[in-house]
């Protein structure tokens, strides 16, 4: 029972042979099963999700939540699911037919595809792409892509305001999310996410690193687009954004693209930043380590919902703001740090040079702190600061120039 | 396995289209698009003349690398002109933008 | 034909349909829309060519610029100018009959070179990612040209936000 997952792949390998199937065929099967699987299995933890975050939240609400339907209102989600299949189906008589029914399609597989590379146990992921951060990387971006498709399709000013603020926000937040993901990558010089979670034998990348793991959460927490964040279906500015003309089961897939992706993003954080698999006695026991993971990765995700019922939304001009000048400079300066930490105490044994890592991490953290608490204070002795409508053209515009170092 | 030459037949057929988008579009934003194709075209010749002639030595890699980056700084530029421009003559049409014919 | 035959002419199809069509229709929008497909289909014919790290980069890379080109798009642009005037100016059959005579040079020439049935050597052992990560940071190799690449990156980043933002500090100061 150590093994499950290599148990039961030797199991159906050895069914396949006797049924005298060649072996690359059956490795053809096994690949698109693994696909299936991982895809299938993804979408149905979405139910679970729902559940568990409308269960949560309530709860930090002083409320109770779903709780008529099933055991703890356990099956109100497959209800909730029945009602959105059952919805008539509606598409704008102005829209463009092809990037409207498109655009959904994206969302989701930008978020399933990523548990393609995320390694669930010691022998159990989907492949191990030596390029898997970059990749990582490039399959977020197609959700961009879908929101800003469905936002442009729909031919309605809402849902091109809210598909504008996507291509603002997400494109300036993947900036810092690759920095974070920089600092893993550097220290266990590899990629490969099956790699970077070996690399973190005994000491965890979260812990040696915590600032790089903090800014990997914000951001992420801006590409999800999730409360504070949540500036592109602000419902009381743009109605209901991008996904505003959406009805029936194509709404239906950006929710549930949206919820597993914060969740994915639990699992990144956990992959990353939290040793991922790892714990005790894991790597004898693999299928201990995909209950560790799955620990980590709720727990990564409790603290997403945790956020989300805590904090209210930030301005459009505060977000731009944050990620240009503190979170992307906040950054730039820890990676330099640490890169010439690291190097300099290469040869010393793992305590010191962590205990270093961990010390520059907080120096850098204190710094970012102090300059911000003086830029405050100075903001708060002058006027007013700018006045409320003047900021949002300004910004719009800031945010294609950024472009410019999204892209390179 | 499949042959050199289809790769390079369908970069040059890929560079052909945009030279011809970069040439005979009328908006500057749309032959921005076609130098894209270009660019793309010659990447994909670059690391197919790297996999099948010189696979150990890392020249035709980096030679597309650089292009990348080339590409994204073309198209940072690119982009930040056709919005000045714009800002001061209210067109994207390279046509329209005769300050010098006098 | 294999199935890896297969494969590339389905994606170099799709790819140069994509591509024509971007190049072709009127709506800039939908335009740039077909340009992305067309470099994802060029990414998957990378993939054929075991350039991993340049899928993903291409990916990555694109994803964000033809974002914000769609953007610029519908901001600067007027629908009724996309819809009312024609997308190509005057000349556009000299610019076809250019485009036209390249790819048919091309072909010829590689008809005279005989390029029809090479076949690629074994990859090395050695992982390429990391052989390209030494190579660039190599003295010997290309550490010049990649510190050359980042300061033509540098350089082009100041010069866009100077060029686009200059104006726009001069218009909220007046």
């Amino acid at each position: 029972m150590g093994d499950l997952f290599t148990t039961v792949s030797n199991w159906l390998n050895g069914i396949l042979a006797e049924a005298g199937i060649p072996p690359e065929a059956a490795e053809w099967i096994f690949a698109v099963g693994r696909a299936f699987l991982l895809g299938v299995s993804g979408l149905l933890l979405v139910v679970f999700l729902i559940w568990f975050e409308r269960k949560v939240v309530a709860r930090m609400q002083d409320r109770i939540g779903p709780n008529r339907v099933g055991p703890y209102g356990l099956f109100q989600t497959l209800a909730d699911m029945l009602k959105l299949v059952l919805k008539e189906d509606m598409v704008p008589p102005q829209a463009d037919k092809i990037l409207f029914h498109l655009a959904p399609v994206l969302a989701v597989i930008g978020v399933v595809g990523l548990w393609a590379v995320i390694p669930l146990a010691a022998t159990a992921y989907g492949v191990d792409l030596n390029v898997g951060v970059l990749y990582l990387a490039a399959t977020g971006t197609l959700g961009t892509l879908g929101i800003l498709m469905a936002g442009w399709s729909s031919r309605n000013k809402f849902a091109l305001l809210g598909a504008f603020r996507t291509v603002a926000q997400l494109v300036s937040y993947s900036v810092p999310a690759m920095l974070a993901m920089l600092v893993p990558v550097m220290l266990s010089g590899t990629m490969s996410l099956a790699g970077i979670v070996a690399a973190q034998d005994g000491f965890w990348f979260g812990v040696a690193a915590p600032l790089a793991a903090l800014v990997f959460l914000i951001a992420s927490l801006a590409e999800v687009a999730r409360a504070p964040f949540e500036l592109l279906e602000a419902e009381s500015e743009i109605v209901a954004g991008f996904h505003v003309e959406y009805s029936g089961i194509r709404f239906g897939m950006f929710f549930a693209a949206e919820f597993l992706h914060a969740f994915t993003i639990g699992a990144l954080l956990a992959v990353l930043f939290l040793g991922g698999w790892r714990g005790p006695g894991a790597a004898e026991f693999p299928t201990l380590g995909a209950l560790y993971f799955a620990a980590k990765s709720f727990a990564g995700y409790f603290l997403l919902v945790w956020v989300r019922a805590t904090l209210p939304r930030i301005r459009i001009d505060q977000m731009l703001d944050f990620c240009w000048k503190v979170l992307t400079p906040a950054m730039i300066v820890l990676i330099g740090a640490l890169v010439l930490v690291n190097r300099a105490l290469a040869g010393t044994s793992m305590w010191v040079r962590n205990g270093a890592l961990l010390g520059v991490n907080v120096l850098v953290a204190a710094g970012v702190i102090s300059l911000l608490s003086r830029s405050q204070s100075q903001s708060h002795a002058g006027a007013h600061g700018r006045a409320p409508g003047k900021g949002a053209q300004p910004c719009a515009l800031a945010g294609m120039g950024d472009e410019a170092e999204a892209a390179s | 396995m499949i042959p050199l030459s289809w790769y390079l037949l369908f970069a040059a057929a890929l560079f052909g289209i945009g030279l011809y988008g970069a040439l005979a579009r009328r908006n500057a934003v749309a032959i921005l698009m076609g130098i894209e194709l270009m660019l793309n075209a010659v990447n994909l010749n670059l690391l197919a003349f790297w996999r099948y002639l010189a696979p150990a030595q890392m020249n035709g890699q980096v030679f597309a690398a650089v292009l990348l980056a080339v590409a994204a700084a073309e198209t940072a530029v690119g982009l930040s002109l056709v919005i000045s421009i714009y800002r001061l003559r209210k067109t994207v049409l390279p046509e329209e933008m005769d300050l010098m014919r006098g | 034909m294999t199935l890896e035959q297969i494969l590339f002419l389905v994606f170099a199809l799709i790819g140069l349909g994509l591509a024509l069509a971007s190049v072709t229709m009127r709506n800039l929008v939908r335009s740039a829309f077909a340009l992305i497909g067309c470099l994802f289909a060029v990414a998957a014919l990378f993939a054929m060519l075991d350039a991993s790290l340049f899928v993903v980069a291409q990916v990555a890379v694109y994803v964000g610029a033809i974002a914000t080109l769609i953007v610029l798009v519908v901001m600067l642009t007027r629908l009724e100018q996309q819809e009312r005037i024609p997308q190509t100016h005057r000349y556009w059959p000299a610019a076809a009959l250019l485009a036209a005579v390249i790819v048919a040079g091309v072909a010829w020439g590689l008809w005279q070179y005989g390029f029809f049935d090479q076949t690629p050597p074994a990859l090395p052992a050695a992982d390429p990612i990391v052989e390209l990560g030494r190579a660039l940071v190599d003295p010997e190799k290309f550490l010049i040209p990649f510190e050359a690449v980042s300061v033509l990156l540098l350089s082009a980043l100041i010069g866009a936000v100077l060029v686009a933002g200059g104006a726009n500090k001069k218009e909220r100061t007046e």
